[in-house]
């Protein structure tokens, strides 16, 4: 299972616990992990489903490339990091 | 005549009230974040605060017996595989709650109905208290939507809800850019209103087609329905007919631009604005911050000064930061350089509450 963060700062809004989930693509990922959290889905994604401006994800260390579709594969011993970006504040 | 006023900023929400014959801060919910509007729903005494996260976007929240507890906010529909929709800028409109822009309780005999007007134009309804929202896609798939513009912001603004006390089915809307919207079945059909305004930022065979208005603000009286006020881009326009023809007043000084505007509740010749000069600078007339008031539908206006700063003021106010009570008495605004101003006197002096708040977006009475 792959291991997801999220940045300290979403925490003050929703609490979003370091935890871990099953998934090939980061889509999948984060299904999972909002299957269980429903209120932290609104906080990372937007109305379409895609990524949140001005959010962003790391995989392995890696950006993201797929925004909409969060489409980025994902192994089974991942670390993925949902963080917001510096922009938008 | 209400004693307590809801105040919306950049940094947190603001609760005001009157104590001992004194307006003061009572205490602040949501410190440090930005809350663009609050509505407070006189049929179940429930609040309800928008808040915009930035990065984390915009959040619906109501009041409890303990605090706050947030609620769904309103989310557009998927959009349609293979649409491409453009802004006014070219680049590719979101169908994405941007900012929650208006709220409005329903009818006395709708009582879980609450409407909300957001970016990027969406309307939306709730039937149930806020626990759910369905977006009216009569109006958002509307084949003349696709003419809505941003004003002043980049995307559509659906600021203005107006719910006919005699129809709860019967609601008027304006939206900057796009004029002002009619629906006599609660939702399930829309048809422009709004012949007789004027938009001379367009060209000539542009100006008065009602969907390029840009209207700042609109309002309606509820003791004589047919009486509606605007505040637009290019000036003040009233209408005795349900908002289907308006007329322009000129020659109002110090200015006839500005934000917002507000209704007496039983008079609909008395209403309040808030002048500043156009919009080459948004500032009030050399730095004299007023309020104009007029009693006789528009024929003459007085400029309310005393209480308010007339040296060196450069406040702004929003469309949504001035507010009058449900008694028609007290009056209240806000700027964006953190004034807060009441009056218990229709204007006729103002006492500050506070000048150091963050920049203020709303103020409602509750």
């Amino acid at each position: 299972m792959a291991s997801v963060n999220f940045t300290p700062n979403i925490q003050r809004h929703v609490a979003c616990p370091a935890t871990q989930a099953r998934g090939s693509t980061v889509r999948e990922v984060l299904e999972n992990v909002f299957a269980e959290n429903p209120p932290a889905r609104s906080y990372v994604l937007d109305d379409q489903g895609g990524l949140r401006k001005h959010m962003t994800i790391f995989v392995d260390g890696r950006a993201i490339n797929d925004r909409t579709r969060l489409s980025d594969p994902v192994g089974l011993a991942s670390t993925i990091y949902v963080f917001q970006a510096l922009s938008g504040g | 005549m209400s004693d307590k006023i809801l105040v919306s900023t950049r940094k947190g929400l603001f609760h005001v009230a009157r104590k001992s014959g004194a307006w003061g801060i009572d205490h602040v919910d949501f410190l440090g974040d930005n809350v663009s509007l609050t509505l407070s729903d006189p049929r179940s005494g429930k609040s309800y605060a928008a808040l915009d996260h930035g990065h984390f976007g915009v959040k619906l929240h109501r009041s409890t017996d303990a605090g706050w507890e947030e609620i769904a906010a309103p989310v557009y529909p998927k959009k349609p595989e293979g649409l491409e929709e453009k802004d006014m800028w070219g680049r590719e409109l979101q169908w994405s709650t941007a900012r929650i822009w208006s709220f409005a309780a329903g009818g006395a005999d709708e009582p879980g109905v609450i409407w909300c007007g957001t970016q990027p134009g969406g309307l939306f309804r709730s039937t149930n208290h806020g626990d759910s929202w369905e977006i009216i896609g009569a109006l958002w798939h509307h084949p003349l939507r696709g003419k809505w513009m941003g004003g002043g912001a980049d995307l559509p603004g659906l600021h203005s809800i107006c719910v006919d006390p005699r129809d709860s089915k019967h609601v008027t809307i304006a939206v900057s850019t796009g004029g002002v919207w009619f629906t006599g079945d609660g939702g399930e059909s829309w048809s422009q209103r709004g012949e007789g305004m004027r938009a001379d930022h367009w060209p000539p065979e542009q100006m008065h087609d009602p969907i390029a208005q840009d209207v700042h603000c609109l309002v309606q009286c509820l003791g004589a329905p047919q009486r509606f006020w605007i505040q637009h881009h290019n000036g003040i326009f009233v209408s005795s007919d349900g908002a289907r023809n308006f007329t322009e007043i000129t020659g109002v000084a110090p200015s006839v631009f500005g934000f917002p505007v507000v209704v007496h509740p039983r008079e609909p010749d008395t209403a309040w604005f808030v002048p500043e000069i156009k919009d080459e600078k948004r500032i009030p007339r050399d730095g004299e911050l007023v309020v104009n008031r007029t009693r006789d539908g528009g024929r003459t206006f007085q400029t309310l000064t005393k209480g308010l700063p007339q040296s060196h003021a450069y406040d702004v106010v929003y469309r949504h930061a001035l507010a009058l009570d449900a008694g028609g008495e007290r009056l209240a605004f806000g700027s964006t350089t953190g004034g807060l101003w009441v009056s218990e006197t229709q204007g006729d002096s103002w006492t500050c509450v506070s000048h150091t708040l963050p920049p203020v977006y709303a103020v409602r009475f509750v």
